[in-house]
């Protein structure tokens, strides 16, 4: 038990390095992305995942291997993606999806042709697939750093962030907020989705971000107790999923979202609003 | 509650509002008083909607002006008629009533138990206490409207604009409803609803508005709501025309 469990964290000092990783992008990537599905923009953190490859690729060119160039050039290029789409939705007749797609492609066809003009393939695989078990002082330091700045974000636009998903129209006649909520949350949602490109790459943060709080759902219909089981859910997954590839020598980023997969497909079938309890195992209705 | 001298709160000056340049709202020119109860009356697609738009400012004028007298955008409560609203959204009666206290509360202060008063009292008025931990994804829709008008209630606005406040309402919902409306005006508040039911914008609203694009006629509703005058609207209400030339008034 001890062996399985506990000491490849205690032996092996990536092992930690990683656990504590995961805990900061549970902290900080989950309770977006728990806003992300309630404003059924779940895709939106896919699109923008790709959106920073750019960025993330330019700062690679000018710097190498270099996790500041590389952290600035992704918020740059996320955060333009997410104002251009913004501003064209709210401006023009088209729809946020359209022109998020838009930006997006655009963004990433330039990340592709940038990455293919210089580096050989493992760099490729090193930006889309993270490295985990490679966190050294610094990415450590900037994804806790993003957990807090991410914390104390979403405490500050809460109220008008929740009155932003549930009902726009109402928050634009009360305040004049709504941009603040709207594209605050697009820049933290962006800073995350860098942080989790060192640790788990771009494709990988996603799933932390979105597998954890899509699976939360079905456990509760409060959104306190959402970011909870979404958080908690996201940290478990991390901790299942390094072991899972620590004993089976499965690569760490997949290991964790499959764990996260695993999470979500348990809490669909299982969870109180999940298909068996509401489908094949109904309960008497109630007298009022 | 100050008003201006004149007592008026709401001016529209040769106001045209519309879409692509086609008017909804043509050449408008009228004035509510503070204090008023007034109902807009119209044929469908006759600018009533656009009219609300525009003062809640969502709508730039393509002519003409709105002008507030004495009164700021922040006092204005608007219950549009198809709320943008996620009614699938995992949120609670009274914290959706809640968010009427937002000028009070605003996006930090303190919420307090004052505030947890006064949105149990908000609920009980439109009768909807006992209901304050339903997500509102359980209500009908005429809960759901009571508990807008509750959010209403808690917003103390100086303005109050309906749109269509009753559409597939039954009707004891919509006799609390309009019971709610009569306190406002007895509180001097100002109260502009958009209505179809003539019978009840003869039984509650003093006064109307009938608009047809363009007004036709507005006063004290025993006035406004002739035969004649109704047969004009609904023929002043033409089709959109694709070919429509530029308005020379």
């Amino acid at each position: 038990m001890y062996d399985a469990i506990f000491a490849p964290f205690v032996e092996f000092s990536f092992m930690r390095r990683a656990l504590v990783g995961c805990l900061a992008l549970s902290l900080g990537a989950t309770p977006i992305g728990v806003f992300l599905t309630l404003r059924r923009m779940s895709l939106t953190g896919d699109a923008m995942a790709h959106a920073i490859l750019p960025g993330a690729a330019l700062g690679y060119l000018v710097a190498g291997l270099s996790l500041g160039a590389m952290t600035l050039g992704g918020v740059i290029a996320g955060v333009a993606v997410a104002i251009l789409s913004g501003l064209v939705a709210r401006t023009t007749v088209a729809r946020e999806d359209s022109s998020l797609a838009a930006f997006y492609l655009i963004s990433l066809a330039v990340g592709v042709v940038i990455v293919s003009m210089r580096g050989s393939n493992v760099d490729l695989l090193h930006i889309l697939f993270g490295t985990v078990l490679a966190l050294n002082d610094e990415a450590i330091f900037l994804i806790s750093g993003i957990a807090t700045i991410t914390l104390f974000g979403l405490a500050v636009i809460y109220r008008p962030l929740v009155i932003e998903c549930f009902d726009p129209g109402f928050l634009r006649s009360v305040s004049p907020l709504s941009p603040v909520a709207h594209y605050g949350f697009l820049v933290l949602a962006v800073l995350n989705l860098v942080g989790g490109f060192h640790a788990l790459g771009t494709l990988m943060a996603v799933g932390i971000m979105i597998l954890p709080a899509a699976a939360a759902r079905f456990w509760t219909r409060d959104i306190t107790h959402l970011l909870i089981i979404g958080v908690l859910g996201a940290f478990l997954s991390g901790f299942v999923g390094l072991l899972l590839s620590y004993h089976a020598s499965l690569p760490s980023g997949p290991a964790i979202i499959l764990t996260a997969g695993a999470f979500y497909l348990l809490s669909l079938a299982f969870g109180p609003d999940g298909v068996i309890m509401t489908r094949l195992r109904p309960r008497r209705h109630l007298e009022a | 509650m100050s008003a201006p001298m004149d007592g008026t709160i709401l001016h529209f000056d040769n106001l045209t509002l519309g879409y692509d340049r086609h008017p909804a709202v043509h050449h408008l020119d009228y004035v509510i008083r503070a204090g008023a109860l007034v109902a807009v009356v119209g044929p469908n697609g006759a600018g009533k909607s656009t009219l609300l738009k525009g003062v809640v400012g969502s709508l730039a004028p393509l002519e003409g002006k709105i002008r507030l007298a004495g009164i700021k955008a922040s006092e204005i409560a608007y219950l549009p008629q198809q709320a943008d609203i996620d009614r699938s959204f995992p949120i609670s009666v009274f914290d959706m009533a809640a968010m009427g206290l937002w000028q009070k509360s605003g996006a930090f202060r303190r919420f307090g138990r004052d505030g947890d008063r006064r949105v149990g009292e908000a609920l009980d008025i439109v009768g909807l206490a006992g209901f304050e931990k339903r997500p509102i994804g359980t209500l009908s829709g005429g809960q759901m409207q009571r508990s807008l008008f509750a959010r209403l209630l808690l917003q103390d606005a100086r303005l109050i604009l309906l749109d269509e406040p009753f559409t597939a309402i039954d009707s004891a919902t919509v006799r609390d409803l309009k019971r709610l409306i009569r306190r406002w005006h007895g509180e001097r508040r100002t109260v502009i609803a958009v209505l179809h039911d003539l019978d009840q914008v003869r039984a509650d609203f003093p006064e109307t508005l009938l608009l047809a694009r363009e007004q036709v006629a507005a006063g004290s509703t025993e006035t406004v709501l002739t035969q004649a005058n109704l047969d004009q609207a609904r023929r002043l209400t033409e089709a959109f025309d694709e070919e429509a030339a530029v308005c020379g008034r």
